[in-house]
């Protein structure tokens, strides 16, 4: 965002440079190493998708098997329920969560009381640290019918308690509110900080054209965060399918399936957990990271395409 | 900064105060209630747990959960593996990130931009799990082994572009100059100049690693089948979603009420247990985090 305004001198060729800058190249060599081993290797070896793969004979020794196990994954009667669910649970934690954010930082940005800002900032960060496990733990004692405190409301109401957790039709709003509770403070941090930087001579403007507060909210604040918002949105598209494994399968269980079932459980569960089916699983993850990398390049295009924002 | 005074303001901006007030009032209630709820439920007698009588404050406080969930060895186990796995990965991981960062922070640096793009690549695209498994597992039989729990992904991309923001907002290229003409190298200007200014985001990188070595159990649920090697997470899911305990206590003659009982206070117990260290520091280390979301703000 910030440019320099002087440009130091870059050596011309790579022989000078390295007499130059020796130790540099030294400084990132754990690093390069790190990642081409742990992200670049797999990444090559993602052509098990199109070979079918024997562990005894390696990656070169199978034979190629062209689009065969896409064309079973497209076939089958899951790939479907699987895509719709990845993408259904995802798009509405994007559309309901985001929102909840930016609202949230405009709330906390309107406390010109110190002490109760940080109160309210401290509390709502916490829930971050809570790990999934934890989390998922809280969700499901907390639902249960007989243990929790969902059941004790029912009984106090005399109402009977379901089974909330075994229904398929609540594993959405489930995950996606309690998503919200956990992630709402922390992924406001980013807006309230966009928002401290708006020029305060916008406001005594707005205040002499008679605005009140709300006004100011709406007509300065927000537009103020527009740019922010753009980004996040650009990273957030770009993992619409990866949406975490954790979660999902934590909170999973055979009467909700049929909804939580998402692309990054079955994949786990097709290629590790039933009979190794190595090469299909990978057809699998291999389609999945070509639909987030296209989606990110498309919306960053478009971004680009009509605002000034945009991650490259 | 100057209060402002109900009084003083219009009538609609008074109201606005006013809905503000209330709505973060109500936000601070929901967010806290839940976790106050799992306090009091661990430390109350479990019959009115279960019966709904307890809301506010503990209710015929007991210890008995405590004492159960850390008179199981797997729990302490669990605990010391987590340490390890935390200490031992933070520190690679620091060891391997701060000098990238730093390098990546050069702007004379030739490979810069070449670099930046082979790191930043592998933020959107993955190979996927099995070719990874495959990887790890078969080629390189780390499975079921401590090393897998330190050194498989110990560089995180998104802190390393935090570290070096960081160093290229706060050492100017002048600097480096400068101590280059007094005849100081690339690595006394790192240890002895760059890493002491950037104590600040140092110290944030450190938690990110840490809190996310705390959390982690995806790895150690794939690469872990030795029980005595399961971190406190692993150990958490067996007590809190597989129903270890409960399974476990009615087969030693106990009957189900009872095995509920202790179930329901050994569960909120060990949400507990598992979030304390976590909850403990986090007061203190807040504010750091806040910073590093920040800093990590800045375009790549």
């Amino acid at each position: 965002m910030k440019r320099t305004k002087k440009v130091p001198s870059v050596a011309h060729t790579w022989r000078q440079d390295w007499k130059r800058n020796k130790a540099l190249y030294f400084f990132v060599l754990p690093a390069v190493v790190e990642v081409f081993i742990f992200h670049y290797i797999p990444m090559y070896g993602a052509q098990i998708a199109f070979r079918n793969f024997k562990p005894a004979r390696g990656i070169w020794g199978s034979a190629w098997a062209g689009f065969k196990w896409f064309d079973r994954f497209f076939s089958s009667f899951q790939s479907q329920t699987v895509i719709v669910n990845t993408l259904v649970l995802s798009i509405l934690l994007l559309v309901c969560s985001m929102p909840v954010s930016i609202f949230f930082a405009l709330l906390v940005n309107q406390y010109k009381n110190a002490s109760f800002k940080k109160v309210i900032q401290t509390v709502s960060y916490a829930p971050h640290f809570i790990s999934t496990v934890v989390m998922c733990g809280m969700i499901i004692l907390f639902l249960s019918p007989s243990q929790g405190l969902y059941g004790t409301i029912c009984k106090a109401l005399g109402v009977t308690a379901g089974n909330p957790m075994g229904e398929a039709g609540l594993f959405r709003p489930i995950y996606i509110l309690t998503d919200i509770w956990q992630q709402m403070g922390w992924e406001s941090i980013i807006y309230i900080a966009a928002l401290s930087s708006v020029d305060p001579g916008l406001y005594d403007a707005a205040t002499v054209d008679g605005a009140g507060k709300l006004q100011k909210t709406i007509h300065i604040e927000l537009p103020s965060l527009v740019p922010t918002i753009t980004l996040i949105f650009i990273m957030r598209i770009g993992g619409i399918l990866s949406i975490g494994f954790e979660k999902a399968y934590l909170l999973q269980n055979n009467l909700n399936l049929s909804t939580s079932e998402i692309l990054a459980t079955y994949v786990y569960k097709v290629g590790l957990v039933q009979n190794a089916q190595y090469s299909y699983s990978a057809a699998i993850g291999l389609m999945n990271s070509v639909v987030n990398m296209s989606m990110l390049i498309f919306f960053n295009w478009l971004s680009r395409r009509f605002s000034e924002n945009s991650l490259w | 900064m100057r209060q402002e005074k109900l009084r003083n303001m219009s009538r609609g901006d008074a109201a606005f105060t006013v809905l503000t007030w209330i709505l973060g009032a109500l936000i601070l209630l929901i967010i806290i209630y839940p976790l106050w709820y799992v306090v009091i439920s661990s430390f109350s007698d479990p019959d009115l747990v279960l019966n709904g009588k307890v809301w506010i404050v503990p209710l015929r406080p007991t210890l008995e959960g405590y004492q159960y969930l850390l008179g199981d060895v797997a729990i302490w186990l669990g605990y010391r593996n987590t340490i390890i796995y935390a200490v031992g990965g933070t520190t690679l991981s620091m060891l391997v990130t701060v000098p990238a960062a730093y390098a990546l922070s050069r702007r004379d640096f030739k490979a810069r931009r070449p670099l930046m793009l082979f790191f930043l690549f592998t933020m959107y695209f993955s190979g996927g799990l099995i070719p990874t498994y495959l990887l790890i597992s078969n080629t390189l039989g780390m499975s079921n082994t401590v090393w897998v729990m330190i050194i498989p992904f110990c560089l995180n991309v998104y802190n390393m572009i935090i570290v070096r923001s960081f160093f290229e907002s706060s050492l100017p290229q002048d600097l480096w100059e400068a101590a280059q003409l007094d005849g100081c190298s690339n690595t006394r200007f790192l240890v002895s100049v760059a890493i002491p200014l950037s104590k600040a985001v140092i110290s944030v990188v450190m938690l990110y690693y840490l809190v996310g070595k705390w959390n982690e159990y995806f790895n150690a649920m794939m690469y872990l089948r030795d029980a005595k090697l399961s971190p406190l997470q692993l150990i958490l899911r067996d007590i809190l979603l597989l129903n270890e305990t409960m399974a476990n206590s009615t087969t030693g003659g106990e009957g189900f009420d009872a095995s509920l009982r202790r179930a329901t206070l050994v569960k909120y117990g060990s949400a507990i247990v598992g979030t304390l260290p976590m909850l403990i520091l986090y007061p203190f280390i807040q504010k750091y985090f806040e910073k590093g979301v920040m800093l990590g703000a800045v375009k790549g």
